[in-house]
């Protein structure tokens, strides 16, 4: 993926272009806001990582400009200010996902990895297909193989999430935000049992598993 | 003694301002009383006169000048008359009447004349007569009058009494205002001299509230509420460096050993990665504690009053009972819930969620296995909106229940449990931001937590 990355602090760049790069993404780095929109606007990019606070123009009014002229690559914002109101906020500006510093550098990248298969997705779907997993979105059923799977609501759209990111590595804050809207942290890691009796549901009975851990980052659903 | 401050207080001058209106309508009402009684007894005296005017020309017409001249004799010497009488002939002599002269005042006939009359009683000199003099038609003048002393006196009475009352009036009026003044000017003082020592320090000084339920009692409840308010923060501050310093610095400390001594012994590099994800973990915890006090400090900031919108209880608490649901039942801990759904507040949703979870989060944690959670939605006695949590866990004693809410307390026995101690805290502060309280009863046995929301119709 092609990624431009406006960020003004230098070691906090330094850091994300190395981690960035040896997961396998191209990153074109600004570090100021002018110079960011005239990047963005100039190429082509499948995601902008913006910091908030930037020295010539900020991020969200960056992203604002960009909107404007109709430019819809994703965006995702990074911001010291972590409030739900801030985050609010930063959403309404145009950006795509808020991302809180400090964050675990798994987290940034499996939120920048579903971002940039947004894209690449129908808007509009019917059927989600994942291997011989198939969820209806209009009759809100679930067949693996063919054999019916009765899940809870909760289940459902937690299933949901993941086979719309499916192959796509998400993180328990992203399931907390997505499937729960929590937009902070339980002290206990509750997402862990929730994904455990998915699994009962739908990897027991078969060969092969479809919902795999990611070490330190979070779950992943690939066929 | 009086202060000179006084006279430029507000009140004294609202009071001035007031007192001069007032003493401007006594005196209007007062003039307007004294005027109406003198016409009312002037006209009443000639009425009189014209009455027996019109008698004595009957006499005339009946028995000539000599007759009139013989009914005036008479009338004129009855005792203590206070009639006035006088006939004179075509050339001024006078026949008959009680006046020793033909009244200077008296020259236009057929007309209304005041003069002075010798008193007849001797008490004064003179006083005044009002009269009326015609023309008789053999050439003879009549003069018929009353003397009018004892109007002249009553009306003296009643100017003397309207002077008084105005006098009385202007004396009560400055009394008043002044005592009014000073009455006020002591509370503000008191008021005044609260906040000064407050601003040198002494933060623990309230204004002391007298008095009953009137503004300026509100107005020091107020103040009183808003230094508590100041006084919690600042003790929430120090609470907080006292649990930066315990409780993050423990940690901390405990992170940079563990990077020390993988530096040192990092011969192999398994050891290396072990140590590197125990610190990473660590530094994980404490952003999480970080986190929770933001949380903490912004709830408790208040701005947040703009995104407040109405939110149904029980979506909140149903959302936090789906999250917590499976973790309970690994437990062996059944959640049953009892949600009114037409109940809303005006509030935060994310906040008030997140304290929810928060119950919850704890009533789990505390609860042993096999045990029993219940959550409500409903309405208290009172009729306040209400989100309770039961648990059948140990409860917390009631002494440390104010304890519990302080930042970084944890109370003996759940140490070995994993939290910041910042769960309740947050529960607290989020209660404050909404002008909730949070309730905590007996469970018989556990605990029963409740965030009581202030009546929708207060």
């Amino acid at each position: 993926m092609r990624i431009l990355l406006v960020e003004d602090d230098a070691q906090a760049a330094a850091y994300l272009v190395t981690g960035l790069t040896e997961s396998g993404h191209t990153v074109v780095h600004a570090d100021n806001g002018r110079d960011g929109l005239a990047c963005a606007s100039a190429e082509p990019f499948d995601v902008l990582v913006v910091d908030r606070m930037l020295p010539e123009r900020d991020g969200l009014s960056l992203i604002g400009a960009l909107r404007a002229a109709g430019n819809g690559t994703p965006a995702l914002i990074l911001s010291a200010l972590g409030s739900v109101d801030d985050r609010v906020k930063g959403l309404r500006a145009g950006g795509d996902d808020y991302l809180t510093k400090p964050y675990a550098f798994a987290e940034l990248l499996a939120r920048i990895e579903v971002l940039g298969r947004r894209g690449t997705a129908p808007a509009v779907a019917t059927r989600l297909e994942v291997g011989e997993l198939e969820m209806d979105l209009l009759t809100r059923t679930v067949r693996r193989a063919g054999r019916p799977i009765d899940l809870l609501p909760r289940e459902y759209r937690l299933l949901e999430y993941l086979m719309r990111h499916a192959g796509s590595a998400v993180t328990r804050t992203m399931l907390l935000e997505n499937v729960w809207d929590y937009h902070f942290d339980p002290q206990t890691n509750v997402i862990d049992v929730h994904i455990a009796r998915l699994r009962q549901k739908i990897d027991r009975d078969f060969p092969t598993a479809v919902i795999h851990t990611v070490r330190g980052v979070g779950y992943c659903l690939r066929a | 003694m009086l202060d000179a401050r006084l006279f430029r207080t507000t009140t004294f001058r609202v009071a001035l301002v007031y007192l001069t209106l007032f003493l401007v309508s006594v005196a209007t009402i007062l003039v307007v009383v004294y005027g109406m009684t003198a016409t009312l007894l002037q006209n009443q005296a000639d009425e009189t006169i014209a009455v027996e005017l019109d008698g004595l020309r009957e006499h005339y017409a009946e028995r000539g000048l000599q007759g009139l001249g013989q009914v005036i004799q008479e009338r004129a010497a009855a005792p203590r008359t206070r009639s006035v009488y006088l006939l004179a002939d075509g050339r001024g002599a006078i026949l008959a009447g009680n006046l020793a002269a033909w009244p200077r005042a008296a020259k236009a006939l057929d007309d209304w004349v005041s003069f002075d009359v010798a008193n007849p009683e001797a008490e004064t000199a003179v006083q005044s007569a009002r009269a009326a003099a015609v023309a008789l038609p053999d050439g003879a003048r009549l003069l018929v009058g009353r003397d009018m002393g004892e109007r002249d006196r009553f009306l003296d009475r009643v100017i003397d009494a309207l002077v008084w009352a105005l006098g009385l009036t202007l004396g009560l009026g400055v009394a008043g205002a002044v005592v009014i003044s000073r009455n006020f000017m002591h509370r503000i003082e008191a008021i005044n001299r609260t906040t000064r020592q407050i601003m040198t320090g002494e933060l623990h000084r309230r204004i002391p509230a007298e008095g009953g339920d009137d503004e300026l009692t509100r107005l020091a409840g107020n103040l009183n509420g808003m230094l508590d308010q100041i006084e919690r923060l600042m003790t929430g501050m120090r609470h907080v460096s006292d649990g930066i310093a315990h409780d993050l610095r423990t940690p901390l400390t405990r992170l940079r050993a563990r990077l020390e001594l993988a530096l040192i012994g990092s011969e192999d590099l398994e050891s290396a990665r072990a140590a590197m994800q125990d610190a990473l973990a660590e530094a994980d915890r404490l952003l999480g504690t970080f986190q929770a006090l933001l949380s903490i400090a912004e709830a408790e900031a208040g701005y947040r009053h703009a995104a407040f919108a109405p939110v149904a209880l029980a979506e909140i608490a149903r959302s936090a009972i789906d999250l917590y649901e499976p973790l309970a039942e690994e437990k062996g801990i059944v959640i049953s819930a009892a949600l009114r759904p037409e109940i809303r507040i005006e509030g935060h949703e994310q906040l008030l969620a997140q304290a929810a979870v928060n119950l919850i989060d704890n009533a789990v944690k505390y609860t042993p296995a096999g045990g029993r959670i219940a959550v409500e939605v409903g309405l208290s006695e009172a009729g306040e909106p209400e989100l309770g949590v039961c648990d059948s866990g140990p409860g917390i004693p009631g002494a440390e229940r104010a304890r519990v809410l302080e930042r970084f307390v944890r109370l003996e026995g759940s140490r070995s449990t994993p939290g910041n101690g910042l769960g309740l805290s947050l529960v607290d502060a989020v209660a404050r931001l909404h002008r909730a309280r949070l309730v905590m009863d007996d469970n018989d046995p556990g605990l029963r937590i409740a965030l009581r929301f202030p009546s929708l119709r207060a």
